[in-house]
C-alpha cells in the first residue's frame, strides 16, 4: 500500500513538474516563434532586407511602382505627424529619400517610437529601408517640429503583379518607458 | 446523503447539512457533488449574462445596456461557461465516476482534490467582483487580445489572478485524474479494458497539464506588459500583439478539445447501454481520441487566418485542421455502427446522447467550413463562428453533461428521476437550442459581426428568433433543476444495475453508491 502511495506521489510530482515546464514553455514560445520564422524564412528582418545589397541591383527604369505613405497615432499618442509626400512613383533599384515631419504640441518633451508595416504582405521583404526614423526612438522637445528622414529602395525582384505598395507607420508614445530606462541608466552610472 | 453498504467499516459521512463536511471532505463522491452543483450555479449566472446579451440583440439599436457593459457580458459569459461550467462539470463527473469505473476506493490524491475544488468559488467570486470595479469588468473578449484587453480598468489584475486560480484548480484536478487512473486500477483492469469515459478523461488530463500553464504564461505576460513595462505584445517596445494570439491559441485550441473529449466518453458509455450492443470499435475509439489530442496541438492558427500569415502557414493550418475531421468522423461512425440493428430504447440519457451526435456533427461541419482559409476571411468574427462553437458546446458538451447526469443520477442518489419530465426537458432544450443558434448561421454568413451590441436592420428577424430561443432554453433548464431535486428527495428506488443492459463496474455497486466505493478491489472478468 505504501509502495503504491509513494508511486502516486512520484507520479504526481512529475506531472506538476511538467506543468511548471509548460509554463516556461509559454515564455519560450516568444523566442521560438522567431527562431522558427527565421529557420523557415517565413519572416525576415530589416537587417536581412538590407543584406539584399543595393549595389548589385540595377535600377529598373522600365518599371514604375506607386508607393503610398501613411501614418497613424497609437492610442494616447498626441504627436502630429505627416509624410512629406503622400504618394511617390518609384523605379525599383534606386534609393529615394523623403521625410516625415512630426510636431509635439504638448508642453513636455516626449519620446516616440514608429513601427512600420507594409502592404501587401508580398511586398514586405522587397521594401528596403536604408535609413529610417523607425530604427531608433525619437525625442521631440515641447512645441518643436522635426523632419525625420527616410531612405528606401524597392528591390527589383519585387513580384511583377505588385504595382502599389503602402508603407504605414504607427507612432507609440514611449516617454514613460524611456524615462524609466534613463533613470535606470543614471542609477547604474552613479554606481 | 446515503446509507453505507452493509459490512462497510469506514466512517459514516457526517450529516449532509454540516458545512464542515463539505469544506473538509476528501471523499471523491462529495467532491464530485460539489463540482456539479458549483457548475450548475455558474450555469445559471452565465446563462443570465447570455440573456442580457440576447435581450440587447432582440431588436436593432441600443436599448437596454450600454455597449461597454454589453461587451463585458460577452466576455464574462464565455469565461463563466468555459471555466466555470463545462470544465468543473467534467471534473465533477470524473470525481464521481472514475474511481467507481476502475474499481478504486477513492481518488489518488484526496487532499489535493479538496483544494482543487475549493479554489474555484474564490476564483469566480473574484472574477464576478470585477463587474463592480472602476472601469467595469473585462470587456475585450474571453480571448483577452492585447492591446484591447490592456485597456481594461482596475479589473485586469483581478481577472488575471482569478484565471490563474482557475488554471491551478484544473491542473490539480488533472494531476489527480492521471494519478488515479495510472495507479489505482483494480487488478486485471488493464488500460485497454478501461471504459472510454476514463480513457477520454486521461487524455484530457494530459491536455490540461500541457496547455493550462501556457495560458498562465500568456496572461502573466499581459500583466507585466501593463504594469511592469515589459513589451511582449507592445509594438513600441519591439513586441508583437499577434504573438499573444499565437500563445493564446496554442492553449485555446487544445482547450476546445478539453471541452469535448470527456463528452465523447459519456456518449460512448450511454449509446451501447440503450442500443443493447457493445461499443463498436473500442480500440479505434481510443486511438481516435489520442489522434485528436495530438492534432489539437498543430492547428491553433486556424483562429488567426486573417492576421496576415504567410501562405505556407495558411495552407498548413488549413490542412491540419481538416485532418481532425478524420478521427472525429471515426467516432461518429462508431456510435452509429453501435446502434445499427441494436434494440434501441429512448430513455432521456439516450435522447440527449442522440441529440449530441446529430447536433455536434452540425457544429463539426461548420467547423470544417471555417477551416477553409480563403472563406474564413469572410466568416471570421461573424455570427457564423458564434453558431459553430455554440453547436459544439451547447448541444455538444452541455448536452453530454446533462446526458451523464440523467444516466448516472440513479446510481448517485438511489432514486429514478421522472422520465416524463426528463423527456420534456430534452425536447424543450432541443427545440430551443436550435431556435437560438441555427439562425446565427444565416446572419453570420450575411455578415453580422460578433461582439457588437447593435446590428443592421436586415438581421432583425433572425435575431428576434434567437432571443426567443435563448429565453426558452434558459427557462427549460429550470425544469432540469426541479427534476434533479425531486429525484434526490424521492422517486422509485433504483436497482444496482439501473439500466437493463448497463455494463461497467459502477453498476455492480448498490444504488445509491456507498460512501466508499471499492474498499476491496473487485474481480475483473
Ligand atoms: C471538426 C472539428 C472542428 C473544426 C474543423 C473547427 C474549426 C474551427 C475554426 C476554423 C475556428 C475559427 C473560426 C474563426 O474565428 O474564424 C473555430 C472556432 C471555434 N471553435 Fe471550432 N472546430 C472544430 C471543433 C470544435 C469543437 C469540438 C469545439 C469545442 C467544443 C470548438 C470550439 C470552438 C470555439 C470556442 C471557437 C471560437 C473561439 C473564439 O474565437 O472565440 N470547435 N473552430
Ligand atoms: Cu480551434
Amino acid at each position: 500500500m505504501s509502495d503504491k502511495t509513494s508511486k502516486t506521489t512520484r507520479g504526481a510530482t512529475k506531472l506538476a513538474l511538467a506543468a511548471v515546464f509548460m509554463f516556461s514553455f509559454g515564455y519560450l514560445l516568444v523566442p521560438l516563434y522567431d527562431v522558427f520564422c527565421d529557420l523557415t524564412g517565413l519572416r525576415f528582418t530589416d537587417e536581412e532586407a538590407v543584406a539584399l545589397s543595393p549595389q548589385e541591383l540595377e535600377e529598373d527604369t522600365s518599371r514604375l511602382v506607386t508607393i503610398q505613405f501613411d501614418v497613424s497615432m497609437n492610442q494616447g499618442m498626441s504627436w502630429h505627424v505627416k509624410p512629406e509626400m503622400q504618394v511617390m512613383e518609384v523605379h525599383p533599384g534606386r534609393v529615394y529619400t523623403t521625410f516625415y515631419s512630426a510636431s509635439n504640441r504638448t508642453v513636455g518633451e516626449m519620446v516616440g517610437q514608429a513601427v512600420p508595416s507594409v502592404a501587401p504582405i508580398a511586398a514586405n521583404k522587397y521594401l528596403v529601408k536604408t535609413e529610417c526614423f523607425c530604427f531608433d526612438n525619437q525625442t521631440i522637445a515641447a512645441g518643436e517640429t522635426v523632419n525625420m528622414p527616410l531612405s528606401f529602395m524597392l528591390n527589383p525582384r519585387l513580384p511583377p503583379n505588385v504595382n502599389l505598395v503602402t508603407l504605414s507607420y504607427t507612432f507609440f508614445d514611449i516617454t514613460k518607458n524611456a524615462s524609466a530606462e534613463n533613470q535606470l541608466d543614471s542609477v547604474l552610472a552613479y554606481k | 446523503m446515503s446509507t453505507v453498504a452493509a459490512g462497510d467499516h469506514h466512517d459514516h459521512p457526517e450529516s449532509p447539512y454540516s458545512i464542515k463536511r463539505w469544506l473538509f471532505t476528501t471523499n471523491h463522491k462529495d467532491i464530485g457533488t460539489l463540482y456539479l452543483w458549483f457548475s450548475f450555479i455558474m450555469f445559471l449566472i452565465g446563462g443570465v449574462m447570455a440573456l442580457v446579451i440576447r435581450t440587447e440583440l432582440f431588436q436593432p439599436g441600443l436599448q437596454f445596456v450600454d455597449p461597454q457593459f454589453f461587451n463585458s457580458m460577452t466576455t464574462m459569459h464565455a469565461i463563466m461557461m468555459i471555466f466555470g461550467v463545462v470544465m468543473p462539470a467534467f471534473t465533477g463527473l470524473a470525481n464521481w465516476l472514475i474511481p467507481m469505473m476502475i474499481g478504486a476506493p477513492d481518488m489518488a490524491l484526496p487532499r489535493m482534490n479538496n483544494w482543487s475544488f475549493w479554489i474555484l468559488p474564490f476564483a469566480f467570486a473574484m472574477m464576478l467582483s470585477t463587474l463592480f470595479m472602476d472601469g467595469g469588468g473585462p470587456a475585450g473578449g474571453w480571448t483577452l487580445y492585447p492591446p484591447l484587453t490592456l485597456q481594461t480598468g482596475d479589473a485586469l489584475p483581478f481577472v488575471i489572478l482569478s484565471m490563474h486560480f482557475m488554471g491551478l484548480s484544473s491542473i490539480m484536478g488533472a494531476i489527480n485524474v492521471v494519478a488515479t487512473v495510472l495507479n489505482m486500477r483494480a487488478p486485471g483492469m488493464t488500460l485497454m479494458k478501461m471504459p472510454l469515459f476514463v480513457w477520454t478523461w486521461l487524455i484530457t488530463a494530459y491536455l490540461l497539464i500541457a496547455v493550462m500553464p501556457v495560458l498562465a504564461g500568456g496572461i502573466t505576460m499581459l500583466l507585466t506588459d501593463k504594469y511592469f513595462g515589459t513589451s511582449f505584445f507592445n509594438a513600441a517596445g519591439g513586441g508583437d500583439p499577434v504573438m499573444f494570439q499565437h500563445i493564446f491559441w496554442f492553449f485555446g485550441h487544445p482547450e476546445v478539445y478539453i471541452l469535448i473529449l470527456p463528452s465523447f466518453g459519456v456518449v460512448s458509455s450511454i449509446i451501447p447501454t440503450f442500443a443493447r450492443k457493445p461499443l463498436f470499435g473500442y480500440a479505434s475509439m481510443v486511438y481516435a481520441t489520442g489522434a485528436i489530442a495530438f492534432l489539437s496541438f498543430i492547428v491553433w492558427a486556424h483562429h488567426m487566418f486573417t492576421v496576415g500569415m504567410p501562405l505556407a502557414g495558411e495552407l498548413f493550418f488549413m490542412f491540419a485542421t481538416m485532418l481532425i475531421a478524420v478521427p472525429t468522423g471515426v467516432k461518429v461512425f462508431n456510435w452509429i455502427a453501435t446502434m445499427w440493428r441494436g434494440s434501441m430504447t429512448f430513455e432521456t440519457p439516450m435522447l440527449f446522447a442522440l441529440g449530441f451526435i446529430v447536433m455536434f456533427s452540425i457544429g463539426g461541419f461548420s467547423g470544417l467550413m471555417l477551416a477553409l482559409a480563403p472563406v474564413d476571411f469572410q466568416y471570421h468574427d461573424t455570427y457564423f463562428v458564434v453558431a459553430h462553437f455554440h453547436y459544439v458546446l451547447v448541444p455538444g458538451s452541455i448536452f453530454a453533461i446533462i446526458a451523464a447526469v440523467y444516466y448516472w443520477l440513479p446510481k448517485w442518489c438511489g432514486n429514478m428521476y421522472s422520465e416524463g419530465l426528463g423527456k420534456t426537458h430534452f425536447w424543450l432544450s432541443t427545440i430551443f437550442v436550435n431556435l437560438t443558434f441555427f439562425p446565427m448561421h444565416f446572419v453570420g454568413l450575411a455578415g453580422m459581426p460578433r461582439r457588437i451590441p447593435d446590428y443592421a436592420l436586415q438581421f432583425s428577424d433572425y435575431n428576434m428568433m434567437a432571443t426567443i430561443g435563448a429565453f426558452g432554453f434558459g427557462l427549460s433548464q429550470l425544469l432540469f433543476l426541479v427534476l434533479v431535486i425531486k429525484a434526490i428527495r424521492s422517486g422509485n428506488k433504483a436497482t444496482s444495475q439501473v439500466w437493463e443492459d448497463a455494463e461497467g463496474l459502477e453498476w455492480t455497486l448498490p444504488s445509491p453508491a456507498p460512501y466508499h466505493s471499492f474498499s476491496t478491489p473487485p474481480a475483473i472478468k
